[in-house]
C-alpha cells in the first residue's frame, strides 16, 4: 500500500443496482459489504438507481453525515453518468475530482449476464480497484476561461446564412467565412423548391440581404478558414482571401460548408450522349430546352447505397418526384418514369409527393438492386431497359432524355477543414457529430458545431432547422460569458524533460510547444487530456493530473492482488 | 429574468430546456403526465448505436430535475394563454397527487397497496399499483394517487408513517399557476396509432400480435417479462417474428397517407434485438420501400440482413391468421420482387404502427392559437422557409408534435426551437435597454 497509514481519506461506497441491468446479475448486497471491508472505506450502501434523485440526494446526505472525502460509485458507465455524480459530490462540498467510477454494468453485468457468480467477483475486483486509486486522488481545479462573444460560421449557404441572422438576432457578433465570390450555396443552382415550390431566389434573397445588412455580422466573400488555434472561448482564425491574411478571435465556431453533388462519370451513360443529365442540370434548363423531352426516365440511387458509397442520399427522391412534377405541370401529355430501388419520401411534408405524382400518372417503377436499368447510347434514340418485377419482364423505353439522381457528397474541402479543426468524419466523409442520438448537431470538440449537409445530405427545411439549433448551441457558451477548463490535462516536470520534442510531434490537439529555454509547456485550455505524450515521454517527465503513474500503479496493484471476503 | 414556457417533457422539450437554461434563461416546463422522459423512456435501445434508451435520457432528466434555471410543473396543462411574443400571460392547471414534496421515492406505499391495474408505462403488459410511479427512473421521483383505481383503505398512509414520513395528502387541490413569459415551446410529442381498425392483422383479437412499443417493453430489461422475449399467450419464448411495417401508415383507409420515417429502422433494430436475445430465431421483416435515409441508416440494415440473418420481404401483408388451438399465427403475403404469394407461420406478430398526432392536439392548438395542418399535427408557418415556427408568432415548436421524426432530429430541432426563443428575448431586452 502506497498511502501514508497515517492519513487515509474516508471513503464511501456506493453501489447501484440499476433495476435489474446490475442488481440482476451481480450480488449487490454481497459488493457493499465486500466494499466496507475495503482500507480507507467508512461507509458503503446500495441504490436501486444512483443517478435517480433520490439516490443523488442519499449521497449528498451520507457525504456530509460520514464526512465522506472521497466518493466512489459503482454502476453503469462515466461516459453518461461521471458528471451527474461529480455534480453531486460538489453540491456536497466535495471537490469534484475525489470522485472514482467503477463501471460494473456495460463491463460486467451486461457481458457476464449469465455468469453471476463470477460477475459478482469482478464487481468485487472492480470496486476494490476504484477504491485504490480513490484513496490517492487528489483535488483539482478547473480554470476560468472567458469566451469570447463572437462566433465564426463556415459556409455561407442556407444553413450558414440562416446560423448567422440567428445569432446576429441573439445578440451575438458573427464572421461568416464563405468560399465563393457570393454568397447562397447550392441553392443558387435550383430552380423551385418542394414542397412549397418557391423560387430558390426567394428564399436566398432576403436571407442575404439581411445578413449583409446585420450590423453584428461580417461577411468574407471568396475566403477560406485558414490556420486554426486555441479552444472553446479563444479560437485564433486565419481568414485568408484575395492574398490577404486576417486574424480573428473568435468563441465558438459553426461548420455550414454543405455538400457537393456528384459527377456520375460513367455511370448510365453519362457523358456520352448530351440527353443524359442530372437532376440539378435539369433543373437548370429551360422549358424551351425542353420542350421536345415527352418521354423523360429517371433514374434513382445513380452512385449511391452501393459498396463504394453506402448511404441513401435523402433527398432524391422527393427531388426527382417534385422535378417530374413539375414537367408535367408544363406539359400534362409528358410521359415521365421514375425507376427507383426504395421511395425515400416521407413524413408529412415529403410523402403528399409521392400521392401527386401518382395522381399526375408519373409512372413509378421498383428496379431490383441486383437488376439495375441500362441506358443504351449509340443509336438516334436513347433506350433504357429496366427489369419490372411486378409485370416479370425487361421494358425497353426509349426516350428524349434520362435523368440521373446523384447523391449529395461530402464536400471536396472537407477532410482539409476536418484537419484543420480537429473534428472527425465518418466513413461516408461527412462531418461526425458527438453522439448521433442525443449530441446531433455537436462535435465531441467543445465550441465546435455543424449543421446541414456537412453532417449528411439534408432537406432545405431540415438544414434551416438544424441552423437554428446551432445557433443555440454556439450561444450557450457565448451567453455564460465564461467556461470552466477540464483539469485533467498533462503537467510536465520540467527538472525531467530533455527537450526531445516527441510530445509536442505526437500531440493532436497542438497542446505544446517549447519554451525560450527549449523545454516543452503545455496550453491547458488546450490540452484535452488524452494522455499520448505522457505514454510517449523518454523521460517520463509527463504526469496526467487524475491518471498519475501512483494511482494507475495502484489500480493495477489491486486488480492483480484479489481479496476474497 | 426572461423565461420561457416549454410544453412537453420528452425528450424534444426536456433538450428545448436545457439549451435554455444553461444559457441562463429561465424556463418553465409543463408536462402534461406524472414524469418527464416521453416516448424515448419507454424504448428499450435506439438505432443505429443500441444504446440502452433509459440510460443515455436519464441523465437529461436528472439534470433537467437539477437545474437552477428549470421550474418543473407535472401533471398539468397549459389552459390558457394572452398576451404577444415577448410578452405571454400563461396559465396552467396541475392536478394533485396526492403525494407532496415530503416523498422520496421509497416505494413502500406502493408495497402495501391492495389494488393493482395495468401499467400504462408497460403499456398493459404489466401492472402497477394505485399508487405508484411510472417507471423506476421517473423524474420528479414521487408518487401519486390514482384515484380511479384507489379504494381509499390508507395502507399507504401507514406505510408512509411508518418510514416517519407524511406525505400522502388526499386533501390536495387542483391548482392553478400564472406565468409570464417571452415566449412558448410546444413539444407535445406524437401518439402511436393503435391498430383497432386494421382487422386484418387481429390486433386486439389475437394475443401473439403486438404493436412496436408493446414489444419495446417485453424485450426491455426492466420491462414485464424481465427482457424475455415472451409470447403474451403463454409466456413461451417466441422463436419466429414477423415485423409488419406501414400499419396506420401511407395508408388511406386511416387517412395517415404519410410514411412515419422512423418505423422501418426502429424494426430493423428490435428484429437484432431478438437476435441478440435469441440467436436461433427467425426474424423477417414485411415493407413497401426500407427507409434508409439517414445518416447511417443503410449500413445498419445491411447489419442487420448480412450479420443478423434478418430477412427483409418487400410485400405488405393481406391478412394475418390464428390458430385457434395454438394461438400460432400465419402471415398471408406477396413479395412484390417475384410476385409470388405465399404464407409463413411465425410465433409472434409485431405491427409498425404510425406515429399520429395526440388526441389533445385539437385543444392545444385552441388554447395557444395556432393552426393544424391537414394531418392533425400543428403547423408550422411555412415547411422551407420557418420550420420550427408555428402560425402564431412566439410560439415555436420542435419535435413529433409537428409530424414524425426521429430522435437526432427532434433534439436538433429543440436547440433550434430555443434559438428562436433566445431571439424573442435578446428583441425585447434590446427595445427596453433603447
Amino acid at each position: 500500500m502506497t498511502v501514508e497509514e497515517s492519513y487515509l481519506p474516508r471513503v464511501g461506497v456506493f453501489v447501484c443496482h440499476c433495476g435489474v441491468n446490475i442488481g440482476g446479475v451481480v450480488d449487490v448486497p454481497a459488493v457493499v459489504r465486500y466494499a466496507e471491508g475495503l482500507l480507507g472505506v467508512v461507509y458503503s450502501e446500495s441504490n436501486l438507481y444512483s443517478c435517480s434523485s433520490d439516490g443523488l440526494s442519499k449521497m449528498k446526505v451520507a457525504i456530509e453525515k460520514h464526512g465522506l472525502e472521497r466518493v466512489v460509485v459503482a454502476s453503469c458507465t462515466p461516459r453518461t453518468h461521471e458528471p451527474l455524480f461529480q455534480a453531486a459530490c460538489e453540491d456536497a462540498g466535495l471537490n469534484k475530482y475525489l470522485f472514482e467510477m467503477a463501471n460494473i454494468r456495460d463491463q460486467c453485468s451486461w457481458v457476464h449476464m449469465h455468469e453471476p457468480e463470477e460477475a459478482t467477483r469482478k464487481a468485487k475486483d472492480l470496486v476494490r480497484m476504484a477504491v485504490a486509486k480513490a484513496v490517492l486522488l487528489k483535488p483539482q481545479k478547473e480554470p476560468e476561461i472567458s469566451v469570447e462573444p463572437k462566433a465564426l460560421v463556415i459556409g455561407g449557404g442556407i444553413s450558414g446564412l440562416t446560423s448567422s441572422l440567428s445569432l446576429a438576432q441573439q445578440g451575438f457578433r458573427v464572421h461568416l467565412v464563405e468560399k465563393a465570390p457570393q454568397l447562397g450555396g447550392m441553392l443558387r443552382d435550383l430552380g423551385k423548391l418542394f414542397p412549397t415550390n418557391m423560387e430558390s431566389w426567394e428564399l436566398l434573397a432576403p436571407r442575404i440581404e439581411a445578413v449583409e445588412s446585420h450590423p453584428n455580422i461580417v461577411v468574407h466573400i471568396s475566403a477560406e478558414v485558414g490556420a486554426v488555434s486555441g479552444y472553446i472561448g479563444n479560437f485564433d482564425i486565419e481568414v485568408l482571401s484575395n492574398g490577404s491574411v486576417e486574424n480573428i478571435n473568435i468563441g465558438t465556431i459553426i461548420v455550414a460548408t454543405g455538400a457537393d453533388n456528384l459527377e456520375p462519370t460513367g455511370l448510365y451513360g453519362y457523358g456520352e450522349d448530351p440527353r443524359i443529365v442530372t437532376q440539378m442540370q435539369l433543373e437548370g434548363l429551360s422549358e424551351d430546352e425542353l420542350v421536345d423531352a415527352n418521354r423523360i426516365v429517371m433514374i434513382q440511387c445513380v452512385g449511391s447505397r452501393n459498396e463504394e458509397r453506402p448511404y441513401c442520399s435523402r433527398i432524391c427522391c422527393s427531388v426527382a418526384m417534385n422535378n417530374a412534377l413539375l414537367l408535367k405541370e408544363n406539359d400534362e401529355s409528358r410521359e415521365i418514369y421514375i425507376l427507383y430501388r426504395d421511395l425515400q419520401t416521407y413524413g408529412t411534408q415529403y410523402t403528399p409527393l409521392e400521392q401527386r405524382a401518382k395522381e399526375k400518372r408519373v409512372k413509378l417503377i421498383k428496379y431490383l438492386d441486383e437488376r439495375p436499368p441500362e441506358v443504351i447510347t449509340g443509336c438516334d434514340s436513347l433506350v433504357v431497359k429496366v427489369y419490372n418485377p411486378l409485370l416479370n419482364e425487361v421494358l425497353d423505353l426509349e426516350t428524349d432524355l434520362v435523368v440521373l439522381s446523384t447523391p449529395l457528397i461530402p464536400n471536396a474541402d472537407a477532410k482539409e477543414l476536418s484537419q484543420k479543426l480537429r473534428v472527425p468524419l465518418n466513413s461516408d466523409g461527412f462531418f461526425m457529430e458527438a453522439h448521433v442520438k442525443l449530441r446531433p448537431i455537436d462535435f465531441a470538440t467543445d465550441g465546435i458545431y455543424v449543421c446541414g449537409s456537412a453532417h449528411s445530405p439534408k432537406e432545405i427545411g431540415e438544414s434551416i432547422s438544424q441552423a437554428y439549433g446551432v445557433a443555440s448551441r454556439a450561444a450557450i457558451p457565448m451567453a455564460k460569458g465564461t467556461l470552466r477548463a477540464a483539469a485533467i490535462t498533462s503537467q510536465i516536470d520540467e527538472g525531467r524533460c530533455s527537450g526531445c520534442g516527441t510530445c509536442i510531434e505526437l500531440c493532436p490537439y497542438k497542446a505544446i510547444q517549447k519554451d525560450e529555454m527549449g523545454i516543452a509547456r503545455v496550453t491547458s485550455a488546450v490540452c484535452k487530456g488524452c494522455g499520448v505524450c505522457g505514454a510517449s515521454c523518454p523521460e517520463r517527465a509527463i504526469t496526467m493530473s487524475h491518471f498519475t503513474n501512483e494511482q494507475i500503479e495502484a489500480q493495477a496493484h489491486a486488480a492483480l492482488g484479489r481479496v476474497e471476503d | 429574468m426572461s423565461s420561457v414556457l416549454v410544453i412537453g417533457g420528452g425528450i424534444a422539450g426536456i433538450q428545448a430546456s436545457l439549451d435554455l437554461a444553461d444559457r441562463g434563461v429561465q424556463v418553465h416546463l409543463v408536462e402534461k403526465s406524472l414524469s418527464i422522459g416521453g416516448v424515448m423512456a419507454q424504448l428499450d435501445k435506439t438505432f443505429p448505436t443500441l444504446d440502452c434508451s433509459i440510460c443515455i435520457l436519464g441523465p437529461k432528466m436528472v439534470e433537467v430535475s437539477q437545474h437552477s434555471n428549470i421550474n418543473l410543473i407535472t401533471y398539468a396543462e397549459v389552459t390558457k394563454v394572452e398576451g404577444e411574443a415577448g410578452d405571454f400571460h400563461v396559465t396552467v392547471h396541475q392536478r394533485p397527487r396526492f403525494v407532496n414534496e415530503e416523498c422520496n421515492g421509497c416505494g413502500e406505499c406502493a408495497n402495501d397497496c391492495p389494488i393493482t391495474v395495468p401499467s400504462e408505462f408497460n403499456e398493459g403488459l404489466g401492472t402497477r399499483k394505485a399508487i405508484y410511479v411510472p417507471f423506476p427512473q421517473a423524474i420528479p421521483l414521487r408518487f401519486s394517487v390514482d384515484k380511479d383505481a384507489c379504494i381509499e383503505c390508507y395502507s399507504c398512509v401507514k406505510a408512509c408513517s411508518g418510514q416517519g414520513k407524511d406525505a400522502i395528502d388526499f386533501s390536495l387541490e387542483p391548482r392553478d399557476i400564472e406565468l409570464d413569459v417571452s415566449a412558448i415551446i410546444t413539444a407535445t410529442g406524437m401518439e402511436r396509432y393503435i391498430p383497432w381498425r386494421l382487422g386484418e392483422y387481429g390486433y386486439g383479437r389475437y394475443p401473439n400480435v403486438v404493436t412496436a412499443i408493446e414489444f419495446e417493453r417485453i424485450i426491455c430489461a426492466s420491462g414485464p417479462s424481465g427482457g424475455h422475449l415472451e409470447r403474451p399467450s403463454n409466456g413461451k419464448i417466441a422463436r419466429k417474428i414477423a415485423f409488419i411495417q406501414c400499419v396506420g401508415s401511407r395508408d388511406q383507409r386511416v387517412r395517415q397517407p404519410y410514411c412515419s420515417s422512423a418505423c422501418c429502422m426502429y424494426a430493423t433494430k428490435e428484429a437484432i434485438l431478438v437476435k441478440e436475445h435469441e440467436p436461433e430465431a427467425d426474424v423477417t421483416i414485411y415493407y413497401i420501400d426500407l427507409k434508409v435515409f439517414g445518416q447511417g441508416f443503410q449500413d445498419f440494415v445491411n447489419r442487420a440482413r448480412d450479420y443478423w440473418g434478418v430477412k427483409y420481404i418487400r410485400g405488405r401483408p393481406g391478412e394475418v391468421r390464428q390458430n385457434p388451438k395454438t394461438l400460432d399465427l400465419t402471415i398471408l403475403y406477396e413479395d412484390t420482387t417475384t410476385s409470388v404469394v405465399a404464407r409463413n407461420e411465425v410465433d409472434m406478430v409485431v405491427l409498425c404502427t404510425a406515429m399520429r398526432p395526440r388526441d389533445d392536439t385539437g385543444e392545444l392548438a385552441d388554447v395557444l392559437g395556432i393552426g393544424l395542418d391537414d394531418f392533425g399535427f400543428i403547423k408550422v408557418r411555412d415547411p422551407l422557409t420557418n420550420p420550427i415556427e408555428t402560425t402564431r408568432p412566439g410560439v415555436y415548436v420542435c419535435g413529433c408534435c409537428h409530424g414524425p421524426r426521429d430522435i437526432p432530429e427532434s433534439v436538433a430541432e429543440a436547440s433550434g426551437a430555443a434559438a428562436k426563443a433566445a431571439e424573442v428575448i435578446w428583441r425585447k431586452e434590446r427595445a427596453v435597454n433603447l
